[in-house]
């Protein structure tokens, strides 16, 4: 049992946890993922690290409520404990030698490029950030970010805060303007990062994303993550999650991720019910 | 006086056309009079080449012996001897390749039923239990075991029961391996391993779910723990895939994952929370005991047709010749000498059928088998709305890629010496991380050899 050492919520969908697990904190760095389970015969789900406190012994986990489990979890209260959390899995992100990288993030997404954006500026590297949102309501992480970037850029689809716009429309400002980076990380919904590594792909600029597939196990024992990667299958479980966005197949990833919408609505408006039934 | 009789007792089972639509074990077991009588047809001879055909040398004859006699528990304690998971082996073991082969009652008519009265007895022990067990006093070492499947199981046993303090770090959130989430329900109940589980931790051995040795823990922070050996027991990994075109597509499962959503994460449960497919027609790829099980699955999940698809002919096929008759018994169609060639989609990136070439054999190859060829001809087209590729696996390379001085083979499996030392001082190995995708018991015989080589080292350190 894991207890949640402190909870936040960061916009109307978006909650933020810190969770007590020791040797998860000890190890984890930006850019691997835990899994987690909020109850017994609850589903494994995969969260990608967005901070730790080596010395608390913490690690920080920020996520939208999209399905049933996402939503028992955010029902979960400081102090109250979920049933598993196992990790950090996964590959980090590389950061050494980068002298000047732009880091993308998209919505949620942001939560995870944040770690990088920490990492890379404590290392000296120059930091752009842009992050986009949909609207002045979803920003998250301003504050966060400022302190972790040279140039930030905050976009919202809407113009309701920052610059009205697309990441891919505040990236090719930048990129036009005369910026030269080492490397794009971008972060987000897989759309985002297609698009992203497009605009990059023309200007010829390393590219990493991070993928997120249904997963299981997170060891490499399912192979439900795998992906097409420079046409071969790849497990973003063992491999990844980061990739070189221009090898990529998104297509297939973007199709892959939906096969258990069905089942996820239906889950999530269970959960709903059995959530309010609770409450009243 | 031996009972004579040329055949053994029939195994009482759930009828095929009713087990094929429940998650119930298909194998009911023997009653006392049946196990009795079995066990009287055991001629106790003098070579005794049962005793040698068990990877893990079971005193088969004596246990058997106290079964004719009606002292299940005394056969019980015999078995223990050897065995520390004997209602799993008498369960999963193909004992027609192992004890049951070298019976001498086997030469004219039927082997004694040396595995059903395995399962007997241990059920009997594990219905009736009520003594205490007697928690080893400490020899004041600490050994760590990665993994427990049945290799990491056996090896924790054994330690445990000469005074080891053992620790089974464990990547998943529930101990067993295999035998949870590959193995399913019908062929080995949870509640089964469950027992077998807490029978080891009654012996001290603590068990440390959600640690992945090589990411949460490496190898070296153990021995930096206080840990005097390691065993590595971390199983078989990867699943393999075709290399075919529709590889991944919406419906394409490997073995591993449909049946751990069905067997770990408890798809097959009406109230489950797991997502799963399920599919109308279904193919499964390959030919071994983990393809039965997903065919059998599935079945049971409401698929109208699933055909196991393999590229050579009955006779090669890998897997337990029971399991095969049981899957038959069920309604598994068998399309042999069929190799797939692509998955074809529908207008959803969703399985829409699988096509395959015709098979004939061949020369022999390196395996000794005889090579699947194409035969000449259009092939067939097999419409099915989910694949399950059931064609093995690679070595997971996480704790080789952590662990400093562990030497593997080309393909990735860890190199040791017979007794399951690897090349690094201290760490031993065994199982399918060892091996790649092997049975249950080889598993626990590697668990074995290994806890008394590091019994050994410790004491001569």
């Amino acid at each position: 049992m894991y207890r949640i050492f402190r909870k936040e919520r960061l916009n109307p969908t978006v909650t933020l946890m810190e969770i007590e697990a020791e040797r998860v904190a000890k190890k984890a760095e930006p850019g691997q993922f835990i899994i987690l389970r909020v109850n017994e015969d609850g589903e494994r789900i995969p969260l990608t690290v967005a901070d730790f406190d080596r010395e608390k012994g913490t690690v920080t986990i920020i996520f939208q409520v999209v399905g049933a489990t996402t939503k028992l979890l955010d029902s979960k209260k400081e102090g109250e404990y979920i049933e598993d959390f196992v990790g950090p899995l996964g590959v980090p992100t590389r950061t050494d030698g980068l002298k000047k990288v732009a880091i993308i993030g998209g919505g949620v997404g942001s939560a995870i490029a944040y770690p990088i954006a920490k990492k890379l500026h404590s290392l000296g590297c120059e930091v752009h950030s842009v992050v986009g949102f949909r609207n002045k309501d979803l920003v998250i992480l301003e504050d966060e970010f400022k302190n972790a970037s040279d140039v930030l850029k905050l976009m919202t689809d809407d113009g309701s805060y920052g610059e009205k716009g697309l990441v891919t429309d505040a990236l090719k400002a930048l990129i036009e303007s005369g910026e030269k980076y080492d490397e794009v990380i971008a972060i987000g919904p897989l759309v985002m990062m297609k698009f992203v590594c497009l605009l990059t792909k023309e200007y010829g600029i390393k590219t990493t994303v991070s993928m997120n597939p249904i997963m299981i196990d997170g060891t490499g024992m399912c192979g439900g993550c795998r992906l097409t990667v420079g046409g071969k299958t790849k497990f973003a479980c063992v491999d990844g999650p980061d990739f070189d966005g221009h090898q990529v197949d998104f297509d297939e990833a973007i199709k892959r991720s939906s096969a258990y919408k069905e089942f996820e609505r239906h889950a999530y408006e269970e959960t709903c019910n059995l959530l309010n039934k609770k409450a009243d | 006086m031996a009972n004579m009789r040329l055949t053994r007792n029939e195994m009482p089972s759930q009828a095929p056309d009713v087990r094929n639509k429940n998650f119930l074990e298909v194998a009911l077991g023997y009653t006392e009079q049946q196990a009795i009588d079995e066990a009287k047809r055991c001629l106790n001879c003098k070579n005794r080449p049962c005793v040698s055909g068990c990877p893990v040398n079971i005193l088969i004859p004596d246990f058997i012996k106290e079964v004719a006699e009606g002292n299940f528990e005394k056969a019980y304690d015999i078995i223990s001897l050897s065995s520390s998971l004997p209602a799993v082996c008498g369960r999963v073991c193909p004992q027609e390749s192992q004890c049951e082969k070298y019976c001498v009652r086997g030469i004219k008519g039927e082997a004694v039923a040396i595995g059903r009265l395995e399962r007997f007895v241990a059920d009997y022990h594990n219905k009736n239990k009520n003594s205490k067990v007697n928690k080893p006093e400490s020899n004041g070492h600490k050994v760590a075991i990665v993994g427990s499947g049945p290799s990491g199981l056996t090896c924790a046993g054994d330690l445990a029961k000469k005074g080891y303090e053992v620790t089974v770090f464990e990547a998943l959130h529930l101990a067993g391996g295999v035998l949870v989430y590959g193995i399913p329900e019908f062929r080995l109940p949870k509640a089964i391993v469950q027992q077998e589980i807490d029978s080891l931790k009654a012996l001290g051995v603590k068990v440390e779910t959600n640690t992945v040795i090589g990411r949460t823990l490496s190898v070296d922070e153990l021995f930096d723990d206080g840990f005097e050996a390691v065993f590595i027991g971390s199983g078989a990994g990867l699943p393999k895939f075709m290399g075919i075109k529709g590889e991944n597509l919406k419906g394409v499962y490997s073995a591993n994952e449909f049946l751990t959503r069905v067997n770990l994460m408890k798809a097959y449960k009406e109230d489950s929370t797991t997502p799963i497919m399920k599919a109308k027609k279904v193919a499964v790829v390959g030919g071994g005991n983990v393809a039965m099980d997903a065919a059998r699955c599935a079945l049971r999940l409401g698929a109208k047709e699933v055909y196991i698809v393999y590229r050579r002919s009955l006779e090669e096929l890998p897997a337990r010749k029971e399991e095969v008759e049981h899957a038959m018994e069920e309604g598994i169609i068998f399309k042999l000498l069929t190799n797939p060639t692509e998955i074809i989609a529908d207008d959803n990136f969703s399985v829409k059928a699988i096509k395959c070439d015709e098979m004939e054999l061949g020369e022999p190859d390196a395996s000794g088998r005889r090579r699947p060829v194409k035969k000449e001809g259009e092939g067939i087209t097999l419409e099915v709305d989910a694949v399950i590729m059931s064609i093995g696996t690679a070595p997971n390379p996480l704790i080789k890629s952590t662990t400093e001085g562990l030497d593997t083979t080309a393909w990735g499996g860890i190199i040791t010496d017979e007794n399951g030392k690897t090349t690094r001082e201290a760490v031993y190995a065994g199982g399918d991380a060892v091996t790649g995708a092997a049975t249950v018991i080889l598993a626990m015989g590697a668990g074995k050899t290994a806890a008394k080589a590091i019994d050994e080292y410790i004491k001569n350190k």
